[in-house]
C-alpha cells in the first residue's frame, strides 16, 4: 500500500476539518459545506489557473499556521490560498469579510444589466444566488451601465457581453478543454475588457459548447435553447448515449418538459461545476428522447429555483450554524409564542383548500 | 552627494569610451573576482531598498531567489516606469545607459542569470535604441556575451519594449507581458523568486535599484550604508515636477528635509510667481497627497525628511510614502478635486480588468469625481467615494487597486472641505479655484536660501 500523506488540520469558522496538504481554503470549506463555504464566481476546480479574480471568496486568515501563527494582513482569495497545518480562517464570522464581500457583489452588479426577466440563465444564475445571499437590496450606482456592441460568435453560442463579469472561466475552457486554435479570449482592458473571438471568428471547436456550462451568468447561453423555456419549468433528467467522439463522455443532463427535450447540458456537481465535458454534437444536435438512454431525475443540490418547485431530488446543504457560533441560535422573538394564528383550534389539514381568516375566527364563537 | 548622477553631465557619457574613462565597469571587474554570495551580502550590508516604490530591501529579495539544480534563473529589469510624476529611470537610461548595463551585469553575476531582460515602457521608444547601442558597445568590449573578462560567466541582456500598459510595471504582469501574453498580474504566491518568467526563479528590480548596485560594489556596502539615515541608506533619485521653479531629476541623500528640497535653489528652487505651497504628492501619483502643513512637519511637529521612514511617519492618516520618487508640487491655484479626478481617470484607464473591485470601482470613482468637479455632485457622493475606495483597497490581486484607492482616500481625508465647497458652490467652482486651504501652507522660504 502506498504511504498515506499525513492530513493537515484547518479551522474554518470554528469548524475543524482534516484535508490533504495542497488543498485550498475554498476546497477545505467545501468539505464542510453549508454557510461557511465562500461563494466562488470565477474559481473552477476543473480549470487550471482559474480563480482569484472575482474576489467574492475573500476570507480572513486569523492564524497563518501552527508554525507561523501570524495572521495574514490582507483578506485572502480562498480559492487560491493553500491551507497550512493549524491555519485558522474566518469567513462568516468575520465582519471584515462580510463587508468586503458586500462590496464585491455591489461592484459586480453596477454594470450588470439586471435583465433577468429576459435572460435564459435566470434560475440557474450564480450571480442571482450571490446577490441574493450576499448583496445589498439597492444600488448606489447612478450612472449609465456599460454596454457593448453585439457580436455574433456562431450558430450555437450566444454572447451577451453586457452580462459578463469577466471571470475568465470560458477563456480557460477554450484553452484547456476545447484545444486547438486560440480563437476565444479577452480584448481591451479595465472596464472596457470584453470576451471576444479572434477577429470575429466563429467558435467551431467540438468542445467549445462547454463555455456555456462554465459561464456563471447569462453572458454565454445556448442559442438552440434561446427563449424556448424558463429553466424552472423544465425538469433535469440524467441521460447518456454512446457518443462517437472519443473525448466525450456522453453523460448529460436533459432539461425536459413532458417528453420534449429542450436543452442538453453537462452534469453538474453540487457546486455548479461540470462533472465531465461533453461535445457539441451531444449538446446541440441530439434533442430527441430517442437519442438518449434516460436514467432518471437528476439531483439538484444548489439552492436553485428549480428546487423551489417542489422538486423531489433536492439535496440540502448541511446546517452548520450551531458549530460556527457554538450553540443553536435563539430567536429573539418566537413567533410560536406570539401568534394565535399558529395555534388555531382548527386542524389545518382538515380544511380543503387554503385557510381563510374565517377558519380561525371560529374558535372565538 | 551624487553616486548615480556623478558624471551625468559629462559630454559623451552615453558612449562607452567616455563612460569607461570616468571609472565605468570598474564594479564588474571587482565583482567578477568576488563570489556571487559575497555580492549579495554586500548588497544586504548596504541596506539598499527597492527604488521602484515599495522600498523592499534588495539584498533580502535577492536572497529569496530559489536556486533549484539545473533550472536557469533570470534577472529582469523593470524599466516600465509609468507612474505619473515619475521620470527618474528615463533620465538614467537616456543619459547614462551604461550605468544600468553595468549594474545589470554585476547583479546578473550575483544572481546567476545568464539571460537578463530589460522590460522598457512602450512609450520610451527613443530610449530602446540607446540601450541597444550601449549593450552592443558593452558586448564589443567584452563585458557581455560568453566568458566575460575570462571569468567563465556568460550573460546576455535583451531589451523588450512594452505595449503601453501601466499595469505591466507590476512585476508579475510584467513577466506575463515579457512571455508574450496579456499583461494581467499573476496571483501570488507563487512569487517570482520561485516561479517567475517561464516558470523559472526570477528577480525583478527597478532601474535605479540596479544602477545603485554599481557604487555599492565600487565603494563597498558598508560605505554605502553610511550615506543617508536609519534604514534609508544611500541616495535616491527624485523626479520633481509641478509648480516649482526647477523641475527635473535630483539625486538626494536621504537626510535633507522636504522644505529644503522644495525651496532651496540646489533642488526645486521654490514655487514660481510668489505663490504659496498648497500640497504635494511626494512619491508618484499613487501615494497619498499631503497638505503643506503635514508635508513639511509630521503630526508630531518634527521636520519631515526626504526618506522612507520620515515620509511615512504617521501612517496614511498624516503621512505618505516616498514611493518611486515622483515629487509633484501643487501651488495655491491648483484644484485638488480636479487633480483627483484626473488620477482616478488614469487608474480607470489602466486597470487590467481582471478582478472585480478594481475593474468596476475605478470607473465608478472616476464618474463620481467627474460629477463633483463639474458641479453635479451631491454631499453623499463624498461619503460614497470614501466607501468605494475602502472596498477596493486591499481586496484586489495586485497593488493597482490600492494605488487607485489611496489618492482618492487621501484627497478626501485632507481636503474634504474643498470637495464640499465644490458640491455647495456648483457654479462658482466652475469659474474659480478653492484656493489655499486654511491649513495648507505656511512656511516661509528657507532663511538664507533666497
Amino acid at each position: 500500500m502506498a504511504e498515506e500523506t499525513p492530513k493537515i488540520k484547518v479551522t474554518i469558522d470554528n469548524i475543524t476539518v482534516e484535508v490533504d496538504p495542497g488543498t485550498t481554503i475554498l476546497e477545505a470549506a467545501r468539505k464542510i459545506g453549508g454557510d461557511v463555504t465562500p461563494p466562488a464566481m470565477c474559481f473552477y476546480s476543473k480549470l487550471e489557473g482559474s480563480g482569484g479574480k472575482c474576489r467574492t471568496c475573500l476570507v480572513e486568515v486569523s492564524k497563518g499556521s501552527e508554525k507561523d501563527p501570524r495572521p495574514m494582513p490582507k483578506l485572502m482569495a480562498s480559492c487560491r490560498t493553500g491551507v497550512m497545518d493549524g491555519m485558522e480562517v474566518k469567513n462568516i464570522t468575520s465582519p471584515r469579510v462580510l463587508e468586503a464581500r458586500k462590496g464585491v457583489v455591489e461592484m459586480l452588479l453596477i454594470n450588470h444589466p439586471l435583465d433577468c426577466p429576459v435572460c435564459d440563465q435566470a434560475g440557474e444564475c450564480h450571480l442571482q444566488d450571490l446577490s441574493y445571499e450576499h448583496g445589498t437590496e439597492g444600488t448606489r450606482y447612478e450612472f449609465d451601465r456599460r454596454t457593448f456592441e453585439k457580436e455574433d460568435i456562431g450558430d450555437y453560442i450566444s454572447l451577451h457581453m453586457t452580462r459578463c463579469i469577466l471571470c475568465y472561466r470560458c477563456v480557460y475552457t477554450a484553452n484547456q478543454v476545447a484545444e486547438g486554435d486560440r480563437e476565444h479570449g479577452i480584448l481591451e482592458r479595465g472596464d472596457k475588457a470584453e470576451i471576444s473571438t479572434l477577429l470575429g471568428k466563429n467558435l467551431k471547436n467540438d468542445f467549445i459548447g462547454n463555455v456555456i456550462d462554465v459561464c456563471p451568468v447569462g453572458a454565454l447561453t445556448d442559442k438552440t435553447f434561446r427563449f424556448k423555456n424558463r429553466v424552472w419549468f423544465t425538469k433535469p433528467m440524467n441521460a447518456h448515449r454512446d457518443c462517437s467522439n472519443p473525448k466525450c463522455c456522453g453523460k448529460v443532463r436533459l432539461w425536459m418538459r413532458g417528453d420534449e427535450v429542450f436543452r442538453v447540458t453537462a452534469r453538474k456537481d453540487e457546486w455548479g461545476e461540470v462533472e465531465d465535458w461533453i461535445c457539441n454534437e451531444c449538446r446541440f444536435e441530439k434533442k430527441e428522447t430517442k437519442d438518449w438512454v434516460i436514467e432518471g431525475p437528476a439531483n439538484i443540490s444548489r439552492h436553485s429555483v428549480i428546487s423551489q418547485g417542489h422538486y423531489v431530488n433536492t439535496v440540502d446543504q448541511p446546517v452548520v450554524i450551531d458549530k460556527v457560533i457554538g450553540k443553536n441560535p435563539k430567536l429573539l422573538l418566537d413567533i410560536h409564542d406570539e401568534s394565535d394564528v399558529n395555534k388555531p383550534n382548527v386542524r389545518l389539514s382538515e380544511i380543503s383548500g387554503p385557510a381563510h381568516s374565517d377558519d380561525f375566527e371560529k374558535k372565538d364563537k | 552627494m551624487k553616486l548615480l548622477l556623478e558624471h551625468a553631465h559629462v559630454e559623451g557619457i552615453r558612449y562607452y569610451d567616455t563612460y569607461r574613462k570616468h571609472g565605468g565597469y570598474r564594479s564588474v571587474e571587482k565583482a567578477l573576482k568576488m563570489t556571487p554570495d559575497e555580492i549579495v551580502e554586500e548588497v544586504k550590508t548596504s541596506g539598499l531598498r527597492g527604488r521602484g516604490g515599495a522600498g523592499f530591501p534588495t539584498g533580502m529579495k535577492w536572497s529569496f531567489l530559489a536556486k533549484p539544480e539545473g533550472v536557469p534563473r533570470h534577472l529582469v529589469c523593470n524599466a516600465d516606469e509609468s507612474e505619473p510624476g515619475t521620470f527618474k529611470d528615463r533620465y538614467l537610461m537616456e543619459f547614462i545607459p551604461h550605468l544600468l548595463i553595468e549594474g545589470l551585469i554585476v547583479s546578473s553575476y550575483a544572481l546567476g542569470s545568464n539571460m537578463t531582460y530589460i522590460y522598457i515602457r512602450g512609450e520610451y521608444s527613443w530610449i530602446d535604441p540607446i540601450l541597444e547601442e550601449a549593450i552592443a558597445e558593452a558586448k564589443n568590449n567584452g563585458w557581455l556575451g560568453k566568458n566575460i573578462q575570462g571569468s567563465g560567466f556568460d550573460c546576455e541582456i535583451y531589451v523588450q519594449r512594452g505595449a503601453g500598459a501601466y499595469i505591466c510595471g507590476e512585476e508579475t504582469a510584467l513577466l506575463e507581458s515579457l512571455e508574450g501574453k496579456r499583461g494581467n498580474p499573476r496571483i501570488k504566491p507563487p512569487f517570482p523568486a520561485v516561479k517567475g518568467v517561464w516558470g523559472r526563479p526570477t528577480v525583478v528590480n527597478n532601474v535605479e535599484t540596479l544602477a545603485a548596485v554599481v557604487p555599492i560594489i565600487n565603494n563597498g556596502g558598508a560605505e554605502y550604508a553610511k550615506i543617508g539615515v536609519g534604514r534609508s541608506t544611500g541616495t535616491k533619485l527624485m523626479s520633481a515636477c509641478g509648480n516649482i521653479n526647477k523641475p527635473g531629476v535630483y539625486e538626494i541623500d536621504m537626510t535633507i528635509s522636504v522644505e529644503e528640497f522644495i525651496f532651496s535653489d540646489q533642488y526645486c528652487g521654490g514655487i514660481p510667481n510668489g505663490k504659496k505651497l498648497k500640497a504635494c504628492i511626494p512619491g508618484g501619483s499613487s501615494v497619498p497627497i499631503l497638505p503643506a502643513n503635514l508635508l513639511l512637519k509630521t503630526a508630531k511637529g518634527e521636520t519631515r525628511l526626504m526618506n522612507y521612514e520620515s515620509m511615512s511617519d504617521g501612517g496614511f492618516q498624516t503621512g505618505s510614502m516616498i514611493g518611486s520618487g515622483g515629487f509633484i508640487v501643487f501651488d495655491e491655484d491648483q484644484c485638488v478635486v480636479r487633480h483627483t479626478m484626473s488620477l482616478a481617470h488614469f487608474y480607470n484607464h489602466e486597470s487590467c480588468g481582471q478582478c472585480s473591485p478594481c475593474r468596476e470601482g475605478t470607473g465608478w470613482m472616476y464618474k463620481i469625481l467627474k460629477n463633483i468637479e463639474y458641479g453635479k455632485g451631491k454631499m453623499s457622493d463624498i461619503d460614497l467615494l470614501w466607501d468605494i475606495q475602502g472596498k477596493i483597497e486591499g481586496n484586489t490581486i495586485c497593488p493597482l487597486g490600492d494605488a487607485a484607492a489611496w489618492p482618492v482616500a487621501a484627497a478626501i481625508r485632507h481636503f474634504r472641505d474643498e470637495f464640499e465647497w465644490h458640491v455647495l458652490n456648483p457654479e462658482e467652482s466652475q469659474t474659480r479655484n478653492f484656493g489655499l486651504a486654511h491649513y495648507a501652507d505656511p512656511l516661509p522660504v528657507l532663511a538664507g536660501d533666497a
